[in-house]
């Protein structure tokens, strides 16, 4: 049972990273404009798109 | 670049194209060169290959005379106390990714001084931070109007963020607090669980004062929401689901607090913890389902408030906000502007798009001396107004009044799950008390066994599933139908929509496409569409283009001339060749043009040197599936009318050619509430599907509305749902899916019945550890969810229910 005194805050502790984590996304905006993020991924700005041949 | 020369299609705004062409490429209008110019000179050309194929840009409005409406932005800048700049834009024409990096892109490209740009697709806003002074707000936008986009200032106030969205931001943060906790609480729960026999007493104790530290802080911070809510309704001498929710949550952490520090054998964290988490989840998806209705709110604010340019006594234009231009003032209106006061047309002549206002889709031509409303947009020419009223007097707030009125009444519908709880809370909480009593007087048990005993007979009752049956079924619903374009902005429009009997429609942009064709007419030869769409083709008036619709794509005659108000002229071998209204073309009223004269409808006339004048007529043509939506409705076994604020002839034709029995026509906004509010003393329980400004007031005063996609913004906010596309189908979905949510959320409420039913007598002989608790409530509620799953896979409109 010994090692559940190590177990216990290691595995509170990435638990808590993890939430940390989301909490910081939350308040930086991450999840203002779910819309238009799923729609920024697409273009990069280095590399332009291949032209449309039309 | 390399052009292809054979371009139909404008390449900014991907119209087909009718006009001029320039060196740089074909364009159908000024406003769409100048952007595409614009576009090019930054080197942002990928734009048109990142765009969407289907979504066009927005077409750019030429500029007028007159001051500058974005001169009033620097007053909505917020400076910051490092001297950094802060405006918040609203964009309107924002509608997809392309659109976001190009009107980012733009504005940093050339302008270190701008920090950040960052624009939001949900709520159609553009963040602007620089460095520097206010004034340069001015430069930034008119990068963004050149780019053929519409700004105002956001909401008003520069930075103010939206109240309502940093509330779901503390839903979203309480709710990831909630899940950590459940899932660390639980853990340490199963191996209590587990290792019941084998564990000593110290384990044990030490588990459970682990799982107190993380399940009270959650409590107390994740559990706000539902204390708060709980609180204010039992003031109000009210109670509401929250109350039993609340009285549950407390009790068990407080038991389990108590059992802590008396090592007890049995703590209920799990249960508290699990049960916020669940109740979070459905919280929050509600509460985003309800985001875009507000953004499209504070969408029609922005619109109201973008200012006015008037035209001072010493003769120099002033930009000032709509509600302070004074009445009798000169305001300078410049093409593609919206008005922003009502009044009356003192100089020029222009062709306004009044959808807004009438819900008609004809331009309206106007001439010195006509009325004009705020709202309505200016499409050709500037002009100048005396200003008669502005802001809360003009005919807009007055709708918008109308409006908020009709939907107090509303306000009136009590949730199912609320009515619910009225009956359950004191049920349960009498049935705790009983088991106390009987405990002590019958089963003499020592008072604190007894009231352990009945504190779990609440805690088992805690309505965790009866607090998920209507959320699960209803998140479950507004996804099925968003994946088909149909958005539900109101949180009880499914329950109001399925006890409906009556549906009525409004005519023009709902039953129909809202856009004129050309009468099909067999005495038309090919010979005489064809000289007329030449012109047609060379303008972007609704009816040109439904001629040049009707003709095919063909080739465009050089140097039309649009005359505001009249029509198309243009200079022939033959000498002049006309296009337009019957005055325009100078045709003598008894001429009847070939075609039968009892028709009426929205007409051009087209006249040629030595050729007799030609009429065409146009109709707005049912959407395609209008008919086939209506006869199943009413085989269904709705009641099915046509209430419209056009002729009686016009509506009587109509609803003859969809199948609908009864119509109502010539009814103005009152008279359509009228006419609502005297179904629902009926007893009826109405649907109201309607899209202009006109409907938006029998919207709010029907039991439930629906409005199409196309419908203008204020008319949007009133209803309940909205759905896009071309077809009316969504309607009969709609109607379908709440019937079966309807159906889904009833069984839900059975099984929790019969769950408490069969867990209650469990919890009042005293057997109820906290394993049994966890699992029942955890079960109870996720067979729930799994039933409320039900809708998203099954058809229903095929299943027969």
């Amino acid at each position: 049972m010994n090692s559940l005194l190590f177990l216990i805050p290691a595995a509170l502790l990435l638990g808590g990273l993890g939430l940390c984590a989301f909490l910081w996304a939350v308040r930086d905006g991450q999840f203002e404009d779910l819309d238009g993020s799923a729609t920024r991924i697409l273009y990069e700005d280095e590399t332009p798109l291949p032209k449309r041949h039309t | 670049m390399p052009l292809d020369s054979l371009t139909t299609h404008c390449r900014h705004c991907g119209q087909p194209l009718l006009g001029a062409a320039t060196e740089r490429g074909a364009f159908c209008c000024q406003g769409c060169a100048g952007a595409y110019t614009l576009i090019h000179d930054l080197g942002l050309d990928a734009y048109y290959d990142r765009r969407p194929a289907e979504a066009a840009a927005p077409a750019v409005a030429d500029d007028g005379d007159g001051a500058d409406p974005l001169l009033g932005l620097p007053d909505a800048v917020a400076v910051a106390p490092d001297g950094s700049c802060l405006l918040r834009l609203s964009v309107d024409g924002l509608h997809c990714g392309a659109c976001l990096w190009l009107i980012e892109a733009a504005v940093t490209k050339h302008h270190p001084e701008v920090r950040s740009a960052r624009a939001n697709l949900t709520t159609r806003c553009l963040t602007l931070r620089w460095t520097g002074t206010p004034t340069q707000a001015v430069e930034y936008a008119r990068l963004v109007t050149g780019l053929g986009y519409r700004v105002a200032p956001f909401g008003g106030a520069g930075a103010g963020a939206d109240p309502a969205a940093a509330q779901e931001r503390a839903l979203l943060r309480r709710l990831a607090l909630a899940g950590f906790a459940a899932a660390n609480v639980m853990l340490l729960s199963v191996s209590v669980w587990s290792g019941a026999d084998a564990m000593g007493d110290a384990t044990r104790t030490l588990l459970h004062w682990v799982s107190a530290l993380i399940a009270l802080p959650t409590v107390a911070i994740a559990g706000q929401p539902f204390f708060q809510s709980a609180l204010a309704a039992l003031r109000a001498g009210r109670t509401n689901m929250d109350v039993p929710i609340s009285v549950g949550v407390l009790l068990t952490t407080g038991m389990s607090v108590v059992m802590t520090v008396q090592h007890g054998e049995h703590a209920y964290f799990d249960g508290a913890v699990m049960l916020l988490f669940f109740l979070l989840v459905g919280r929050y998806l509600d509460s985003r389902a309800r985001g875009r209705a507000r953004s499209a709110a504070a969408h029609l604010l922005a619109l109201n408030q973008a200012p006015v340019t008037v035209l001072g006594a010493d003769g120099l234009p002033q930009v000032l906000p709509p509600a302070r231009v004074p009445l009798g003032a000169t305001v300078l209106v410049a093409a593609g502007e919206r008005i922003g006061v009502d009044g009356t047309v003192a100089e020029g002549v222009s062709d306004l798009d009044a959808s807004l206002v009438t819900g008609e889709t004809l331009p309206l031509a106007v001439t010195p001396g006509a009325q004009v409303f705020a709202g309505m947009i200016n499409r050709t020419a500037p002009l100048r107004l005396t200003a008669t009223a502005s802001g809360e007097g003009t005919l807009l707030a007055e709708m918008v009044r109308l409006l908020e009125a009709a939907e107090q009444g509303r306000a009136r519908h009590v949730l199912l799950a609320d009515r619910i709880a009225r009956a359950y809370t004191p049920v349960v909480h009498l049935t705790a008390l009983a088991t106390f009593l009987a405990w002590v007087f019958l089963g003499s048990a020592a008072w604190y066994q007894a009231l352990l005993i009945a504190v779990s007979v609440l805690i088992i009752t805690c309505p965790c599933a009866l607090a998920l049956a209507v959320p699960a079924v209803q998140v479950a619903a507004s996804g099925r139908l968003m994946r088909q374009g149909i958005l539900l902005k109101s949180a009880t429009a499914l329950e109001r929509l399925a006890p409906i009997d009556t549906v009525v429609f409004d005519k023009t942009g709902t039953l129909t496409l809202g856009r004129p064709d050309l009468v099909a007419d067999p005495t038309l030869a090919a010979e005489e569409l064809e000289p007329a769409a030449r012109l047609a083709r060379a303008s972007r008036h609704p009816l040109s283009r439904a001629l040049a619709r009707a003709a095919g794509p063909g080739p465009v005659a050089d140097g039309v001339v649009e005359v505001p108000g009249g029509g198309l002229r243009w200079m022939g071998p033959q000498g002049f060749v006309r296009l337009g209204s019957r005055a325009f073309c100078g045709v003598a009223d008894s001429a009847n043009g070939g075609v039968d004269e009892g028709r009426a409808g929205p007409e051009l006339w087209f006249t040629r040197c030595g050729q007799a004048p030609r009429r065409f007529l146009f109709a707005d043509r049912p959407r395609r599936d209008a008919a086939a939506v209506v006869a199943e409705l009413k085989a269904a076994g709705y009641r099915v009318e046509l209430l419209s604020g056009d002729r009686a002839v016009t509506a009587q034709a109509l609803a003859a050619e969809v199948g609908i029995d009864i119509v109502r026509a010539d009814a103005r906004p009152a008279d359509k509430c009228a006419h609502l509010a005297a179904l629902r003393a009926e007893g009826r329980n109405v649907l109201m599907v309607g899209d202009g400004l006109n409907d938006a007031a029998a919207l709010a005063a029907a039991d439930v509305s629906l409005s199409p996609a196309s419908a203008v913004d204020v008319t949007q906010t009133a209803a309940d749902v909205v759905f896009q596309g071309d077809g009316l189908a969504a309607v009969a979905e709609t109607l379908a899916v709440a019937r079966r949510a309807r159906a889904l959320v009833r069984q839900n409420l059975a099984f929790t019945l019969l769950y408490n039913l069969c867990a209650v007598p469990v919890a009042i002989a005293g057997f109820a550890t906290p394993f049994v608790a966890a699992a029942a409530m955890s079960g109870s509620s996720l067979a729930v969810m799994a039933n409320a799953l039900r809708l998203g896979s099954k058809k229903p409109r095929d299943g027969g229910y």
